[in-house]
């Protein structure tokens, strides 16, 4: 029996190579049940919608390419991801048109003028969301009911609204299609106007109205829970966001609890869950270190809670996470950690 | 520096710097608050543009007037009166005429004064050249930013308002982009431009390059 | 240089100064005619617009020591205009408002009815809320009928409105003082019936005694 010959290597050992394209693939991945449950939940709406956001961001991906005489870089996927997660961020019965407007802008100006992958400072779905926000504010908070019968037949009126023009009023059709009185407006819009709280099991299953992909926290946190598991993911951003949550929000409901949600409404309505888990986490656009995490997390946790309860708008993780990646550089340069053996600077201990 | 001192000649490329090589906006990137505070409508834009052409050939041809005359410790002084003297004549004719346009510009007609492009032709060109060549270069000059904000505001008023000028293009369906009627759609439109002309200039230096045979390089 | 003494500066300074002054002085006296002859065309618009039926109006000050008296040119204070039909007979009073809105002041002028009490329309004249949301307060049927026949009684003593213009949240409106918001524009909404408030709490209680008054004076 012949022995194999002892090698011997110096640090590192790598074991496996996880490079940008595997990690990204693995992202799609554990975005796919959650488009799949969005598409169940609203129908071929969504289903359209999905498909149109994604491709205009690889559309414009190309494009760019294209522009700067570089060779396609859509086989890394990041623009895949940004467009899932478009998708996911925008109401149900979005005007397709509105939806490529905002996968153009949020790929043209968070991602390619910054350089690229790796380069970008916001996520570039969310900044897309930000622009096509402020662009058809009407629009995005427009909503349409979950689960309604005719869903895998008909597109909701607004979907297939021709390109540059107003989308249909959809007050008539919710009436019509609508099973119980559906009042047009998302468990923070509703808590934030008119101080209806929604039970925690509806918000856990996604049996509300909002956006295409928020609805069901159950579901965001395993698929994160996937993604965390095969290390592909910092867990600590996501659960520093749910502390500062908690801790916000929990200071102001013993302030006052007849005028604030309480903590477990505000983890688990809107789009935190999955700001949280799949935005926020964005390894471009988050801190390195440990403590730089948990400033980050805490910051966009602080600022969400900020935004929802005393801002004009109803949700506020789109911004708060914006914020967080502006302030990211920063927060890098603050918690460098020491060289070892170096001396502090000027008699500050780090 | 084209302009030489003493070179009366007055070229094509007098007027044209204004417009293409040296323009204010795209190129010197000067006169910005003008820029992208009025430009939410091509009307406004024309406004602004016509307004700062004006004061910007009428002080031209005073300073180069007077050019050796000025004392140069209080040459600057006496360029800020010229010109605000102007920025007040087109003020008036501007209330006069049409109390809609100048409640639209507020008080971007009074900030004419501190346009940093007035103030530059006065001292890089007027106070070294004959008369008429200021004017013409100044004139330039100014077309060469109404242009400018004319592209900046077209584009918005075109997708903030669906008209231009004021006439409605799409009808009254017209989902309107909210965005660039506010000061951050300035931004966008203006980057949008800059990177088509940046573009468009680096493609022409390709070809030639390729024409030369020279490597591409990155 | 020998031009750089301080006399040659001063002179120059002085000379430049002088002639701009003489240039600014005569586009004032050539533009003045015109520019208040626009700003005149565009209260008169306006004024005649607001009051139901007005073919004419005749603007009033109100001083700072509270006197009514017929606007001259000089006269600074809280503008007040009267409507009159052709026969002359007074068909109301129009004021302007002012509050903050959503970015930026909201400035309106509306029309009182001595007839009802009440305020019988609004019309914005300037505002800076955002286009698609806050400008529903000028396009909005449903909330430009809140100010129809918005109630402006004075109170018994006459010193205030007896019942505060307010906004409130939309479709729970209930009395006829209070305005119903618009949903998703409360903020702009609400500059719209404060600047309303403000106005008519401050105007109405030194107008409405001088009526007759202000009834005698028609064109």
């Amino acid at each position: 029996m012949s022995q194999k010959p002892i090698v011997l290597h110096t640090a590192p050992h790598v074991k496996k190579p996880q490079d940008v394209p595997m990690i990204m693939r693995n992202v799609v991945y554990a975005l796919l049940p959650i488009v799949a449950f969005a598409v169940y939940q609203f129908g071929i709406s969504v289903l359209l919608l999905t498909i149109v956001v994604v491709l205009s961001c690889l559309g414009t991906e190309r494009f760019f390419n294209w522009m700067s005489d570089k060779p396609s870089s859509l086989n890394d996927w990041s623009s895949t991801i940004t467009g899932l997660l478009l998708a996911l961020t925008l109401p149900p019965g979005f005007p397709l048109w509105m939806g490529a407007v905002a996968a153009f802008a949020g790929v043209a100006i968070a991602k390619v003028v910054f350089g690229g992958i790796g380069y970008n400072v916001f996520n570039p779905a969310l900044a897309g969301r930000a622009f096509v926000q402020a662009a058809f504010p009407v629009a995005i908070t427009t909503w349409t009911p979950a689960f309604f019968s005719g869903r895998f037949t008909e597109f909701v009126p607004s979907t297939l609204t021709s390109p540059l023009m107003m989308p249909p009023e959809t007050a008539e059709w919710v009436k019509q299609v609508a099973v119980d009185g559906f009042s047009g407006a998302t468990p923070l819009g509703m808590m934030k106007f008119q101080s209806i709280s929604t039970p925690t099991a509806d918000l856990l299953l996604g049996t509300v109205a909002g956006s295409a992909g928020e609805t069901s926290a159950l579901l965001i946190l395993l698929c994160g829970a996937y993604l965390i598991a095969r290390k592909m993911m910092n867990w600590q951003i996501p659960a520093w966001i749910f502390v500062g949550v908690i801790i916000t929000s929990g200071v102001l409901y013993l302030i006052n609890p007849d005028k604030y949600a309480d903590p477990m409404f505000m983890l688990f309505s809107g789009g935190l869950m999955l700001g949280a888990m799949f935005m926020a986490s964005d390894m471009v656009g988050s801190p390195l270190t440990p403590k730089g995490v948990m400033i980050y997390g805490l910051l966009i946790g602080f600022l969400t809670v900020l935004i929802r309860q005393f801002g004009s708008l109803s949700e506020g993780i789109m911004y708060a996470i914006l914020l967080g990646n502006a302030m990211t550089p920063l927060i890098d340069t603050w918690t460098q950690p020491r060289l070892f053996g170096a001396q502090p600077k000027k008699g500050k201990s780090a | 520096m084209s302009l030489i001192k003493q070179d009366d000649t007055i070229t094509v490329d007098t007027f044209m710097e204004g417009i293409w090589r040296e323009n204010p906006v795209f190129v010197m990137m000067l006169g910005m608050c003008p820029t992208l505070a009025v430009t939410t409508s091509a009307i406004n834009a024309l406004g602004m543009g016509a307004a700062t052409t004006f004061v910007l050939i009428a002080s031209s041809l005073l300073v180069s007037l007077f050019r050796n005359l000025i004392p140069a410790g209080v040459r600057i002084a006496t360029y800020i009166v010229i010109i605000a003297t102007f920025v007040t004549l087109v003020d008036y004719i501007m209330q006069a005429y049409s109390q809609a346009l100048y409640a639209a510009m507020g008080a971007f007609i009074q900030l004419i004064v501190v346009n940093c492009i007035i103030l530059g032709r006065a001292e890089a060109c007027a106070s070294r050249n004959k008369p008429l060549k200021s004017m013409v270069n100044a004139a330039g000059m100014g077309l060469g930013f109404t242009l400018a904000l004319l592209c900046l505001g077209g584009v918005r008023e075109i997708l903030g308002n669906g008209s231009l000028f004021g006439l409605p293009l799409f009808g009254e369906h017209f989902q309107p982009w909210v965005i660039m009627v506010l000061p951050a759609g300035g931004f966008l439109v203006l980057a949008g431009w800059l990177i088509l002309f940046e573009w468009l200039k680096l493609r022409k230096q390709g070809r030639s390059q390729q024409v030369g045979g020279a490597v591409h390089e990155h | 240089m020998s031009g750089n003494t301080s006399t040659s500066m001063i002179v120059t300074l002085g000379f430049v100064t002088a002639l701009s002054g003489f240039l600014i002085v005569t586009a004032y006296q050539t533009t003045k005619p015109a520019i208040e002859e626009n700003k005149r065309l565009r209260i008169q618009q306006t004024v005649l617009e607001v009051i139901k039926g007005a073919t004419a109006y005749k603007p009033f000050v109100i001083t700072a020591n509270g006197d009514l008296l017929e606007a001259t040119p000089d006269l600074k204070g809280t503008n007040v205009y009267a409507g009159y039909d052709a026969q002359g007979k007074l068909m109301g009073l129009a004021a302007e408002g002012r509050a903050q809105g959503y970015s930026g002041s909201v400035e309106t002028i509306y029309a009182y009815s001595p007839a009802c009490e009440c305020i019988t329309g609004v019309k914005v004249i300037k505002q800076t809320e955002t286009p698609g949301l806050g400008d529903k307060v000028i396009t909005n049927k449903d909330f430009v009928a809140n100010f129809e026949k918005l109630d402006a009684k004075l109170d018994a003593a006459g010193k205030a409105l007896a019942n505060a213009i307010v906004t409130v949240k939309h479709g729970s409106k209930k009395n006829p003082w209070e305005v119903d918001a618009i949903s998703g524009a409360t903020i702009s909404s609400r500059a719209i019936a404060k600047g309303l408030n403000g106005s008519a709490q401050e105007v109405l209680p030194k107008v409405v005694p001088l009526l007759s008054t202000i009834e005698g004076a028609k064109p």
